[in-house]
């Protein structure tokens, strides 16, 4: 009896000492998983979001709460079929506390599958997918980028404004594509156009031509697109070679002119865009980002990098709520729902839903750049729709 | 559909064909004529577009050439490296079966694609079309067709007449055609089958680089774009015939009409057509359309 008592008393004190002992530590590292595709169409685009997410951390000294980063890389070679493995190895074999990805939407609705599913963090830093704050919205799952349908809208509202009466709008047949497309026919019929064709490819086939013969025997007043990387640059290219650039008006969603108009040369001059994120804005932010960026990178920041860099505020705007502990999800949830997030873009805050609700900007290509042109949606809101959170 | 659209349509898929055809017949040589399944043709062609990119400003500063002496130079960089490329790899697969064929060139399509990750970097790309190709024909009161897409049609029936002229006027032709069939026989009669095999594969490879150097203006250039080539490059092979040019060129217009068309009638079947069409094709002739030669 004596020794039993007495045994358990050393035990209980040792553990106590050790424990102390042990939260003098320094804390333990931040595991940080970024799935992003490093190989493919969309390599320059995850580079980017790295580069960013990375020049936020180094602003705050290498840490996050206090807890120095240690990055877990995933290549998702924009492949949604080897998305769910690719996520499990994070998540299963990793144990990582923060999932940080990705560009493709089809392999970001896996990993928001597997993220609502685990309960892990996940942050998305460009997939559109309206899914991952719609059907699929989680209190864990946020996004820093934007949804699919508010680009859509946006110059959908603009088109309608400047009395554009007949739409063919032309994209790939994916997520992406579709619900860029329905953002903009929902904006554009509502201020009384009407979208005469709705043309679509398979992903991520590039010949456009007999597509784009098929817009001339249609005769709209304008065309609506999405596409984005190497297809954008295609795509413009082939617009104007077809002589459609000067009889028939293209407008598209921002990603047709971001970080392509050093391939499309002429061909994408004075094409008008809607983005949440323009060359050439007043934003004191975005002016001090992109010396940041340039400096540490020798490249100049895109909205890719914008987005990663945002992502990674998130982070340590919730991060620094909850001390470091990733297993208050609440409280992170909570803090990151109430802040307004100083981005270069503008300052914005998280819908219920944890999308962005942002300026969209309407921008026009001139030079080498996207010129901001005037504001196409003001504090735009996707409607997230299937959210039940 | 009216007549005038429906003609523009069929000069589309021509072109498309055409262009495809220009891609696929280095493979459909190697694969043919050496019975080596090559993966890495479509890197080649990656090759060809990002030299088009990569080549043009030094071609320019030395030679002072434009974008003909820029193809010049690529292709002769292209039969020097495929020559290299054959010693190196390619001789260690004539006997062995196709699935260590399928390793050993798959393994080399992650060697370039890393490569030119390190050489070139992610960035998506554009090559300028060359100024004295880059007008435009009208068609129709909307529509304008670019010359250069015109020019690329012109090259890939130069090719074709080429490589038809070579394969059956020439000793090499008969040589090359003969070494097809039986390999050990051309061998006893004093023929050096592996400088034969090296030529062709070197010939092969230009014919890939080529293509890609002629197509870059129009595809962009980016990462990745060897591997949606590549495949449509198999299925060509496949329906017209292994080995077979003319069944590649016959087999390349046909997939361009199917998927122009089918772009364009049955939007939602776009993406499978060319492969139902090459299921038909199989089922009524097995070894494709024509045999080899």
């Amino acid at each position: 009896m004596k020794t039993s008592i007495l045994r358990t008393t050393v035990i209980a004190a040792a553990a106590a000492a050790l424990t102390t002992a042990a939260s003098a530590q320094p804390a333990a590292k931040l595991k940080v998983g970024l799935m992003l595709p490093y190989t493919g169409t969309f390599a320059a685009l995850g580079n980017a979001i790295e580069n960013g997410f990375k020049l936020y951390l180094a602003e705050q000294g290498g840490k996050f709460a206090g807890r120095e980063v240690e990055f877990v890389k995933v290549d998702d070679e924009s492949d949604p079929s080897k998305a769910t493995d690719n996520v499990n190895k994070l998540v299963k074999r990793d144990n990582v506390d923060v999932l940080i990805g990705t560009v493709h939407s089809g392999v970001a609705l896996a990993m928001a599958k597997v993220a609502k599913e685990s309960g892990t963090l996940l942050i998305v830093p460009n997939a559109g997918a309206d899914a991952v704050t719609g059907a699929m919205c989680a209190p864990n799952i946020f996004r820093s980028s934007f949804s699919n349908w508010q680009p859509g809208y946006a110059m959908g509202e603009v088109m309608a404004k400047r009395g554009i009466k007949k739409v063919a709008t032309i994209t790939w047949k994916y997520a992406a594509g579709d619900e860029s497309v329905r953002g903009f026919k929902e904006a554009f019929e509502k201020g009384g156009g009407t979208v005469v064709k709705e043309l679509n490819l398979p992903f991520p086939n590039v010949e456009f031509q007999a597509l784009l013969t098929d817009i001339a025997a249609t005769k709209p007043d304008a065309v609506y697109t999405f596409f984005a990387g190497g297809g954008a640059v295609k795509f413009v290219k082939d617009y104007s070679a077809a002589g459609l650039k000067k009889t028939i008006p293209l407008y598209g969603s921002g990603f047709l002119t971001d970080g392509t108009l050093e391939a499309q040369g002429a061909d994408a001059e004075g094409l008008f865009t809607a983005l949440h994120y323009a060359d050439s804005m007043d934003i004191p932010k975005d002016k001090s980002f992109r010396l940041a960026y340039a400096k540490t990178y020798k490249l100049q920041p895109d909205v890719y990098a914008v987005q990663g860099y945002d992502a990674a505020q998130i982070l340590g705007i919730g991060l620094k709520a909850v001390n470091g502990d990733t297993s208050k999800k609440a409280e992170f949830a909570r803090a990151v729902e109430a802040a307004k997030i100083d981005s270069p873009r503008g300052a914005f805050s998280l819908s219920k839903a944890h999308n962005p609700v942002q300026d969209l900007y309407l921008r026009q290509v001139s030079g080498k750049e996207n010129k901001l042109v005037g504001i196409a949606s003001k504090a735009l809101s996707d409607p997230a729709r299937g959210c039940k959170m | 559909m009216d007549l005038t659209i429906f003609l523009i349509q069929c000069l589309n898929a021509l072109q498309y064909g055409l262009l495809l055809f220009l891609v696929a017949s280095g493979l459909t040589l190697i694969f043919g004529i050496m019975g080596v399944i090559n993966l890495a043709h479509g890197s080649f062609y990656m090759m060809g577009a990002y030299m088009a990119y990569a080549l043009a400003p030094i071609v320019a500063a030395t030679f002072g050439g434009g974008f003909f002496a820029t193809l010049l130079v690529g292709v002769v960089l292209a039969v020097i490296l495929g020559y290299v490329l054959e010693w190196a790899f390619f001789s260690f697969l004539y006997e062995r079966e196709h699935l260590q064929q399928v390793l050993m060139t798959y393994g080399l399509i992650l060697v370039f694609e890393e490569l030119r990750s390190l050489l070139v970097g992610d960035d998506v790309h554009g090559v300028e079309v060359p100024a004295f190709l880059a007008g435009t024909l009208p068609l129709g009161e909307m529509m304008t067709y670019p010359v250069y897409r015109l020019f690329i049609s012109g090259v890939c029936l130069a090719l074709a007449l080429g490589m038809y002229l070579v394969f059956t006027r020439t000793r090499l032709g008969m040589m090359i055609r003969a070494g097809s069939t039986n390999r050990e026989m051309v061998q006893s009669l004093g023929v050096d089958i592996k400088f034969l095999y090296r030529v062709v594969f070197a010939a092969g490879m230009a014919i890939a680089v080529l293509a890609g150097m002629v197509a870059a203006p129009v595809s962009s250039v980016y990462p990745g774009m060897g591997d949606t080539v590549l495949i449509i490059c198999f299925v060509v092979v496949v329906i017209g015939g292994i080995g077979s040019i003319r069944g590649a060129l016959l087999a390349a217009l046909l997939i361009g009409l199917v998927d122009t068309f089918g772009k364009v009638l049955l939007p939602q079947a776009a993406g499978v057509l060319v492969y139902v069409l090459m299921a038909l094709i199989l089922l009524w002739k097995p070894d494709g359309l024509f045999k080899a030669g």
